[in-house]
């Protein structure tokens, strides 16, 4: 029986890699989309404009007190009765960039105020442009603060990316959810769903927790 | 679209919406308390000096933070009735939270105990204290005040978690908005609503913590 199963389920073996493959795709447009907007609204809350800041705030609030799910369903099922209809992939890929740029946006906040103010005074002085500040003197500092949880956010929102599966996005766990109607063995179906997803996750939580310890008391070393 | 909000509906689903906001507080309440157990153990095997037990530990913490916890759901879900186990959707549901959360509370236990420099206890060791008065009056009170906080923000996390229960069709507030959609097709309203409803947990325990995290944390000369 179990011999039978196996071979079932390596046979669904391209299904589950095409399954990874939209996995990977929805959390990379994903994580890039919502690491460009996140970088620009943390720089954005740290302009001392308390509007603005307070405007982010609010909206990132409201994104991290409800559940991704909800998120995903408002976004599937309420935004075409406002009139903007979108497949299940685009809607997917709205609700994980947006989500990214919230947790990103405080993330990136957070490492802009730990570099020390007198830097900034300091390159004011040298008469540097706002922009130039950015580029040469506060962010090549946050980066140290910012780089090992931005890698751990990535971990967390990649695992989240499985949520979209609940809108009919073909990716890793619904391929699982899928098969194991037709092969009624979840522990064999959904542990390799797990070892897909362990691939990618696993060096990724490495690669955090090196740049912790790298960057871990780096501010001195220059 | 806002014109179109029928209040009217939520206020006749408003006794399912009550139902299923304690629903998800007690299913995430069952997953703090059980996180906390399944936690605690594995903060003790990970840190003890059984190579065996510490293994053990860091293979559970690390499978479980590599892979998402809807596939962890499933897998419990599909996979436990495949053993020959059956068990209801809600202790399903608990029990895969639990795992999942107790990876979790194991680090930020971790985290807690290892803030202690080893020096305090040494120091408690020749003041003659015994080893319950080194736990109640030196380490306790400070690893709680390191563990509280991040504990409150994984409370959080979990009742955000919950409403990924819904997908394996346990009675709860995002499965309330899913019924209100099906049965009436107003997702606006059904889902708007699961929102509020998870906010007001959200901001609850989000001043909490705020509140902790200045009262309880021991910093340097206060």
């Amino acid at each position: 029986m179990w011999t039978y199963y196996l071979t079932e389920l390596a046979h669904s073996l391209p299904f589950f890699l095409k399954g990874l493959w939209m996995t990977i795709a929805v959390s990379g447009i994903s994580l890039a989309g919502g690491t460009a907007i996140g970088f620009a609204w943390g720089i954005l809350r740290t302009r001392k404009n308390r509007f603005i800041d307070h405007l982010i705030g609010a909206w990132v609030d409201l994104i991290r007190g409800t559940p991704f799910l909800v998120q995903v369903f408002i976004v599937f099922f309420i935004l075409p009765e406002a009139g903007v209809h979108l497949e299940a992939f685009p809607a997917a890929v709205l609700a994980l960039t947006n989500l990214g740029a919230c947790f990103i946006c405080e993330i990136v906040a957070a490492g802009i105020r730990s570099v020390p103010w007198g830097q900034k005074e300091a390159a004011t002085a040298s008469g540097l442009t706002e922009l130039q500040q950015l580029r040469y003197v506060v962010m090549p500092q946050a980066m140290k603060t910012i780089l090992p949880p931005l890698v751990g956010q990535y971990v967390l929102l990649i695992k989240d990316s499985s949520v979209v599966s609940a809108i009919g996005v073909m990716d890793v766990t619904r391929a699982g959810w899928l098969t194991v109607q037709r092969v009624p063995q979840g522990l064999l179906v959904f542990g390799l769903v797990g070892i897909l997803y362990f691939i990618i996750c696993y060096p990724l939580i490495h690669l955090s927790n090196f740049l912790e310890r790298k960057m871990g008391g780096g501010t001195t070393s220059f | 679209m806002l014109e179109a909000f029928n209040f009217r509906v939520i206020l006749e689903y408003m006794p399912l919406f009550l139902k299923c906001f304690m629903a998800t507080l007690w299913l995430s309440g069952a997953g703090l308390l059980g996180s906390l157990m399944a936690g605690t153990l594995a903060c003790a095997m990970r840190i003890s000096n059984s190579r065996a037990l510490s293994g053990a530990a860091s293979v559970y913490i690390e499978s479980i933070r590599s892979t998402p916890l809807l596939a962890q759901i499933y897998f419990f879900y599909f996979g436990l009735p495949s053993l020959g186990i059956r068990m209801t959707e809600e202790m399903t549901g608990v029990i895969a939270l639990t795992l999942n959360s107790g990876a979790y509370t194991a680090e930020i236990l971790r985290a807690g105990f290892q803030s202690i420099p080893f020096g305090q206890v040494e120091a408690g060791v020749s003041s003659g204290l015994n080893y319950f008065q080194r736990m109640r009056y030196i380490i306790l009170p400070q690893a709680l005040g390191v563990t509280i906080p991040p504990m409150l923000g994984q409370a959080i996390v979990l009742v955000k978690d919950s409403a990924l229960l819904s997908l394996i069709s346990i009675t709860e507030l995002t499965r309330a908005g899913q019924i209100m959609t099906s049965e009436r097709f107003m997702p606006a309203e059904g889902f708007l609503t699961t929102a509020v409803f998870y906010l007001i947990i959200y901001f609850v325990l989000k001043s909490i913590a705020g509140w902790s995290e200045k009262r309880l944390i021991f910093r340097e000369g206060r």
